[in-house]
């Protein structure tokens, strides 16, 4: 008798789910977290945010302040993304099987790209902070490794994709490395290289704003200022505005995406 | 059409003892040995993994041989710097089964790059074509028939026109000889005439040497001047067309050899 397919998927369903269950269940049990006044408090956050996290007509004269730091924290992340990209193309190309030159420093590149993906930013943020204390450098060196780490992984991947047929061939013709590199691996890579590239500029500027907390600079120092001294509803507006700008950010990324990449 | 041997010109190319061992126990190339004259089509048939990939990359020196000697032109290959190999590859055209494009970039830019292998680096890293260079390529990709593509990206052609493209690259290194590693396998009979009638005038007329690896035994008889017959990386057939029988055929394919050769003998009947 052949196994009957739908039971056994029923079944594995049936297991798999049983198991989630159980496992949010024993979550729950141990940190004893009480899951009906976690849901109603979310109302009464919802009720004090409407009645004091908003700006007000005061707060708006801190507009011209706030978006100039905003700016300032844009600018730094499209740096520490865009530099982090010129070497993470570089290691790239070590590691990525159809460039590197030598298997040894492939694995190398892909180790660097692994360690520095893998600390989390918050961790950077620390780390700089003991050898430059709070300043813009530190977050800006914080973002730069992150990305690094992250871009890195990201071009190694898409430079694999991209094939090593197109490189046998021009190798075949005679062809040198830089010319082999600069096209067919870059005309290949490109626009999916170009495409991480924006992604990270997105999530850096989020991060930026977190990373400002921890170094005291740009607009997450402001957030922290504003809400530390209980000025609720010019640190909504400084929310706000970060919404804004990020979406606007992912708006016009995208529509660059579109176009580069046919 | 093969030549009898009037003057002692020397070969082209002179393939000696070489021996290929990739990792496993058995060799991939086992003591091959074999020259090719100037402007001779030469097919190399044979069953999959019996080594004609492997053959063909040991003479541009894609893949380094294990011992022997490949003299290519009065060059000894494996004794070449890596500038003077360069030189050599700039002088050998190869054309591959998968085409090997760069799919993004258009007709032109493909062909152009088979010019790179002659430039100086940072010319060719930036891709710096003279007028020549670009009008020779035009002048190639009209005679390919691919004037009206010749601005298209190679990700909008056929399987045929990519192929074309594939052999305007080799063409426009103004080849000494071309190697090609399964140029048909993956286009249609159509597509396949086409491509082979190319190739056969590019012996005729322009006098390149064409080495060709092929798994159509039909093919290599029809356009073959000199057939060499491949297994488990040693040569047990060179000779010309007619001289490749029934007998002969299942020497080289072993057990695959049946529908093979009725295949032929369906082909002949028509």
């Amino acid at each position: 008798m052949p196994p009957d397919i739908f039971r056994r998927r029923r079944r594995d369903s049936l297991v798999f789910f049983s198991a989630l269950a159980l496992l949010t269940a024993g979550a729950v049990v141990i940190t004893r977290y009480d899951v009906i006044k976690g849901f109603t408090s979310v109302f009464r956050a919802v009720a004090w945010g409407a009645s004091n996290f908003y700006p007000d007509t005061h707060a708006l004269t801190k507009l011209p302040d706030i978006a100039r730091k905003l700016w300032g924290t844009v600018l730094m992340s499209v740096a520490a993304t865009t530099v982090a990209a010129v070497f993470a193309t570089l290691l790239a190309l070590l590691g990525s099987r159809t460039t590197r030159t030598h298997p040894a420093f492939s694995v190398l590149a892909r180790g660097v790209a692994s360690v520095f993906r893998n600390i989390p930013l918050v961790a950077w943020a620390m780390i700089l902070m003991l050898a430059f204390s709070q300043s813009l450098l530190t977050g800006y060196l914080a973002l730069f490794f992150g990305s690094l780490g992250f871009l890195t992984r990201a071009f190694i991947e898409t430079m694999d994709e991209a094939g090593i047929q197109a490189v046998e061939a021009l190798r075949a013709t005679g062809a040198g490395y830089p010319a082999i590199v600069l096209q067919a691996v870059l005309p290949s890579s490109l626009p999916q290289m170009i495409s991480w590239m924006l992604y990270m500029i997105d999530t850096n500027i989020r991060d930026a704003t977190l990373v400002g907390l921890l170094t005291g600079t740009g607009i997450g120092f402001s957030f922290d200022l504003y809400y530390k001294s209980f000025h609720f509803h010019e640190a909504s507006l400084v929310v706000i505005m970060i919404v804004v700008t990020v979406v606007a950010i992912e708006a016009i990324s995208n529509c660059i995406r579109r176009i580069i990449i046919r | 059409m093969r030549q009898e041997v009037q003057s002692p010109q020397p070969p082209l190319l002179e393939v000696s003892r070489v021996i290929k061992h990739y990792n496993g126990a058995k060799p991939a190339l086992n003591d091959v040995s074999f020259t090719v004259r100037k402007g001779e089509f030469i097919s190399v048939i044979g069953p999959s993994g019996a080594g004609k990939s492997t053959l063909l990359r040991c003479i541009n020196r894609m893949i380094e041989v294990t011992s022997g000697e490949v003299h290519f032109d009065g060059a000894r290959v494996s004794q070449l710097k890596h500038a003077e190999l360069k030189k050599l590859r700039s002088r050998i055209g190869m054309i591959f089964q998968h085409y090997n494009l760069v799919d993004r970039l258009t007709v032109i830019e493909n062909a152009l790059h088979g010019r790179l292998g002659a430039k100086s680096t940072l010319a060719g890293a930036i891709g710096n074509y003279s007028r020549e260079e670009k009008s020779h390529a035009l002048e190639v990709l009209a005679m390919l028939g691919l004037g009206e593509h010749v601005y298209q990206r190679c990700d909008r052609l056929s399987g045929g026109q990519k192929q074309r493209v594939g052999i305007a690259r080799a063409l426009v290194q103004n080849p000494a000889m071309i190697l090609c590693d399964e140029p048909i396998a993956s286009l249609d009979p159509n597509a396949s005439r086409i491509i082979m009638d190319h190739l056969k005038k590019f012996s005729k007329e322009m006098g390149i040497t064409l080495i060709v690896n092929l798994h159509q035994v039909n093919v290599a008889v029809n356009y073959s001047d000199r057939i060499l017959g491949v297994n488990s990386g040693r040569i047990v057939f060179d000779g010309t067309p007619d001289e490749l029988t029934t007998e002969r055929i299942s020497e080289i394919y072993g057990a695959q050899s049946d529908e093979l050769i009725e295949g032929l003998q369906k082909q002949y009947a028509t």
